[in-house]
This record gives structure tokens, C-alpha cells and sequence, in this order.
């Protein structure tokens, strides 16, 4: 018997060598990309479904990117004006940041397209501008609109990622002469991107799933293809299945590029 | 009341300093005169005040009432820009507060560039004799990770001195290290004292003060209880309470 209990241990070990039992999904999720990629090069109304919501790739990514990077200054901005003892930025940064993460992304997306960016352009415009609102592209109102929701977010990533850093660090650099900014700029921020660059690489990739917001305003990226798609064709499987396959085919890259990174910033490395 | 004062001996004037947090009186109303190149102890037990009083003089801690002059500036003055005025107060800390992101070399150069707008090669050049001096020109590369905390505490000290301060503050700058490594630091201080840098240090190392003070200061309870030389100090203390402080360190 104790010799069976040895055996059996020796070939699960070999097995778990082979497919670690806590590893099935991946390869689940491997068997679901095969299958749209077979259903795709196979099957025409696939095909179909692809070549229509393709370009939208194009324009989630470009969403993603620019909203993101415009994201990241206004975090930046909000996060330092958070941690800032000048009580006017603060209150501004924490109304900003208060009220944005209280409504949903589709509210705030359809209040910056919809009331916010018309009032600014028609007062530019009475200014003497040279274009009127309807000049200005709905992806370009949807991608202030995202940066301005993630920007809150990213505010308070900044904000914990400079409360992190050591007091010390600031009242040693201040002891030397430097000005607030210049400790800011050169001692304290340089260390906060360490604790930072994880989280902000989920955002990123939660961005990317976000910009789908952007179909409800008829901008083309894959979620409005594919529900254009099932309108045109009465399928719904098909894009459903694309466009699912394209956002986690993206996802799954990023998130292994965030692990990447956060391997690498981990301070024992 | 003016910005500058006629220049005197006196480097350091503290008017009556109060200073507390909340509830809590950290410091109450003490004054204090040092001159140049003179070095001076404060001791007292934990919580008396000794850091806060510190951290007043180059205005780490903003204070509530009283007047500081520095090098004849007031330093309570709207107009006066405090960051010129810290650039001539070198600060050594407990904990070394190093940048652990720069090499050694970094850490002492970067003050300098930014804030004193030295070239590279000058920065550079006052960083290592500056390394030269503490002892430890070989760990220039390191980073402060990779040192041990008595030649943490030597950079530390060498990034100050790279500023060329008139005033050197230190607190409690050999408490954290492992008693083995307290020597080495208290020998670049000793350096420092012997060539006539002004130095206002918070420590408990008595034979440090016995050797290099020319006054200590006993402070308790956010006052200044006393003020005396070290000779006078040691063998006749005037206060019980400097007494019975003094009593409980030297025990050990
Ligand atoms: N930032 C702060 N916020 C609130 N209270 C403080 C702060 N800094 C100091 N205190 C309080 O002020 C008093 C004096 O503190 P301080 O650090 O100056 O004492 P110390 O003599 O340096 O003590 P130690 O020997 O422990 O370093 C203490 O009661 C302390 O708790
Ligand atoms: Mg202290």
C-alpha cells in the first residue's frame, strides 16, 4: 500500500510536471482563441464579422493611448495638487477627484460631449475662434471625456504612490536647499514612479476596455463595429465572439507586460 | 522689525521660541546664541524638545512666536527666502535620509547642481573631496543600499559639507547604528569641530560633547533648563533635573 501511495504520488508529480492543474484556464483560454481564429479563416460569416470590426482596433487603441497619456497629466496635476499644503489646489484637486469617481464613466462621458465641451467651444467661439462644436470630432470630446474620468484615478494612485515615499526623503532634500519643486522633481517623484507604474498598467489595460464606453456616442472602435455588425447582419454570436477575442487577445499581452514591470519595480529585485 | 541685523559674532540667535504641535508645547520659549565656529551639545531626555528646537533653526518646523537670525537674516521675515537660507545650513539626520534611487556620487552632486548651479565636473570634483574627507571615496558608485549605516551616515554627512554650509545641525546622527560604527562618524564630526565649523548637535554621546563642546544645553520638557560648558556640566550640574539626567546616561 505504502508503495501504490509512492507510485501514484511519482506519476501525479510527472503529470503536474507536464499541466499545472492551476494553470487550466490559460490553456481554456488558448482553446477560445484557437477557435475564433479557425471560425475566422473557416467560416465566412466570421470572416465577415472581422474584416468589419478589424479597423476598430485601430481606433480603441488610438483611444486608449491619447486618453491615457492625457489621463496621466491630469493625474499627475490633481495627485500633486492633492498632497499640496496650498489649501485652493487642494480643494479643487479633491472636489475634482471626489466627484468624478461618484458617477459613472457613461454619465461623464455624455456630460463632457454633451454639455461640457459645447459650453467651452461656444465661448471660445464667441471669442472669436475660427470653428464651432460641430468642428470638434466626437472621438476627441470621448477622449477628454475618459482622461478626464481617469485622470481622478490616477490622481490618487500619484497621491499614494508620494505618500509612500519616506518624509525624510523631502525634509533632506528641503535641508539642502531645494524648493519644493526641485525636491519634488528630483527626489521625491523619481521614487514614486516605482510604486506607480504597476497600478497605472492595470488602468491602462482597464482604459482599454473602457473606450467601448465610446460605442454609445457612435465612435468607431470594435464595440460599436461589432453592434453595427449584428445590425446589418442579424448575427450576434459572430461579432460578439470578435469582439470579446480581440479586447482579451490585447489584455492578455498587456497584462503580462504589467507583470513584467512589476516584477522589475519590486523593490527586492 | 528690519530683515538684517548688524552682524556680530553670533550666527545663530534663537529669541524665544515657542513651538507646538496641537495640544502638545514642543518647544517654550528658549533662547540661544551660538557663535561661529562654536559647537553646541543638546541633550535631554526623549520628547524634551531637542529635534523641534533643531528643526527650527533651518525651518523644517515653522515656529509660532519668536525671531531667529541667521548670519544676521531673519528667518522669521515674510521676505526672506528660506531656501537661500538653508543652503548654508548643512542638516544631518537620525535615520541618514539618503536617496536610495542615486548612486553615492548622485546623492552629493545633486543639490549642488540644482540648487548651488555648479558644471557637472565641479559637482563632481567637490563630491569626492568631500567623500575624501568622510573616509569612503572607494563607495562613490554604491548605492546607499549597498552600504553600511555608519558610511550611510558619512555620506550623508558629506552631501552637506558638499554645499559649503556655514552651520552644520546634526540630530542624534550616531543613534541608529550599530555601536561599532558610532566611532567613525563621531571621528568626521570631531574633524568638523576641530576645523571650526559651526555645529549644533543633538546626541547623547558624552564623550563627544566632552570633547568637542564648548557648551551643552539641557533641555526638558520643551525648556531650556540649562546652559553650561561641559567642565561644569559634568562635575557640577546646577539643576536636579540635568542631575538626574545625567545620572541615568552615564550609567551605562
Ligand atoms: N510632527 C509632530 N507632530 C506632532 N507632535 C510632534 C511632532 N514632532 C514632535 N512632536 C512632539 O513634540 C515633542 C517634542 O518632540 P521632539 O522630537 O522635539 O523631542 P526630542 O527631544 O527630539 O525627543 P527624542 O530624544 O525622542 O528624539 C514630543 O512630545 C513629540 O511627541
Ligand atoms: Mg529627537
Amino acid at each position: 500500500m505504502a508503495q501504490s501511495k509512492v507510485q501514484s504520488a511519482g506519476a501525479s508529480s510527472r503529470w503536474r510536471r507536464m499541466v499545472d492543474p492551476k494553470g487550466l484556464w490559460a490553456y481554456a483560454v488558448v482553446i477560445f482563441g484557437i477557435l475564433i481564429v479557425l471560425a475566422i479563416y473557416f467560416d465566412p460569416s466570421y470572416r465577415d464579422a472581422f474584416d468589419y470590426i478589424w479597423p476598430g482596433v485601430q481606433m480603441t487603441l488610438f483611444l486608449t493611448v491619447t486618453s491615457f497619456a492625457l489621463s496621466l497629466v491630469i493625474g499627475l496635476l490633481a495627485g500633486l495638487a492633492r498632497v499640496s499644503s496650498n489649501p485652493i489646489l487642494y480643494n479643487i484637486a479633491t472636489f475634482y477627484v471626489e466627484t468624478i469617481r461618484g458617477v459613472p464613466i457613461l454619465v461623464q462621458l455624455l456630460y463632457v460631449t454633451f454639455v461640457i465641451f459645447p459650453l467651452f467651444v461656444d465661448g471660445l467661439t464667441a471669442a472669436g475662434l475660427g470653428f464651432t462644436i460641430r468642428d470638434v470630432e466626437m472621438h476627441t470630446r470621448v477622449i477628454f471625456g475618459l482622461a478626464l474620468a481617469y485622470g481622478a484615478f490616477e490622481a490618487e494612485v500619484f497621491r499614494a504612490g508620494i505618500e509612500s515615499i519616506d518624509k525624510g526623503q523631502m525634509e533632506a532634500a528641503r535641508s539642502l536647499g531645494m524648493s519644493y519643486r526641485q525636491a519634488m522633481r528630483y527626489v521625491i517623484l523619481p521614487q514614486a514612479i516605482r510604486t506607480v507604474l504597476p497600478p497605472l498598467g492595470n488602468d491602462f489595460i482597464a482604459m482599454l476596455k473602457d473606450t467601448s464606453l465610446a460605442s454609445a456616442l457612435a465612435v468607431g472602435e470594435i464595440t460599436h463595429l461589432s453592434r453595427q455588425h449584428r445590425n446589418r447582419t442579424f448575427t450576434t454570436f459572430q461579432p460578439l465572439n470578435v469582439a470579446a477575442f480581440l479586447y482579451l487577445a490585447m489584455t492578455l499581452l498587456l497584462t503580462r507586460g504589467v507583470r513584467y514591470l512589476e516584477r522589475r519595480m519590486s523593490p527586492n529585485e | 522689525m528690519s530683515e538684517k541685523i548688524a552682524p556680530s559674532d553670533d550666527i545663530i540667535i534663537l529669541d524665544n521660541i515657542y513651538k507646538a504641535f496641537g495640544p502638545v508645547q514642543a518647544v517654550r520659549g528658549v533662547s540661544l546664541r551660538v557663535k561661529r565656529g562654536e559647537v553646541v551639545v543638546i541633550i535631554g531626555p526623549s520628547g524634551s524638545g531637542k529635534s523641534t528646537l533643531l528643526r527650527c533653526i533651518n525651518h523644517l518646523e515653522a515656529i509660532d512666536s519668536g525671531d531667529i537670525w541667521i548670519d544676521g537674516i531673519h528667518l522669521t521675515h515674510r521676505q526672506t527666502d528660506i531656501n537661500k537660507v538653508r543652503e548654508e545650513i548643512g542638516m544631518v539626520f537620525q535615520l541618514f535620509n539618503l536617496f536610495p534611487n542615486y548612486t553615492v556620487l548622485e546623492n552629493i552632486m545633486l543639490a549642488q547642481r540644482v540648487v548651488r548651479k555648479r558644471s557637472k565636473e565641479e559637482a563632481r570634483r567637490i563630491a569626492m573631496e568631500n567623500l575624501q574627507k568622510v573616509g569612503i571615496p572607494e563607495k562613490a558608485e554604491s548605492y546607499p543600499a549597498q552600504l553600511s549605516g555608519g558610511q550611510q551616515q558619512r555620506v550623508a554627512i558629506a552631501r552637506a559639507l558638499a554645499m559649503n554650509p556655514k552651520i552644520m545641525l546634526f540630530d542624534e546622527p550616531t543613534s541608529a547604528l550599530d555601536p561599532e560604527m558610532i566611532k567613525e562618524v563621531l571621528d568626521v564630526m570631531l574633524q568638523l569641530a576641530k576645523e571650526g565649523m559651526t555645529m549644533v548637535v543633538v546626541t547623547h554621546e558624552m564623550g563627544f560633547a566632552r570633547a568637542a563642546a564648548d557648551r551643552i544645553v539641557f533641555m526638558d520638557n520643551g525648556e531650556k533648563i540649562e546652559e553650561t560648558t561641559p567642565e561644569k556640566l559634568f562635575s557640577a550640574p546646577e539643576h536636579d533635573r540635568t542631575r538626574q539626567f545625567l545620572s541615568r546616561i552615564l550609567a551605562h
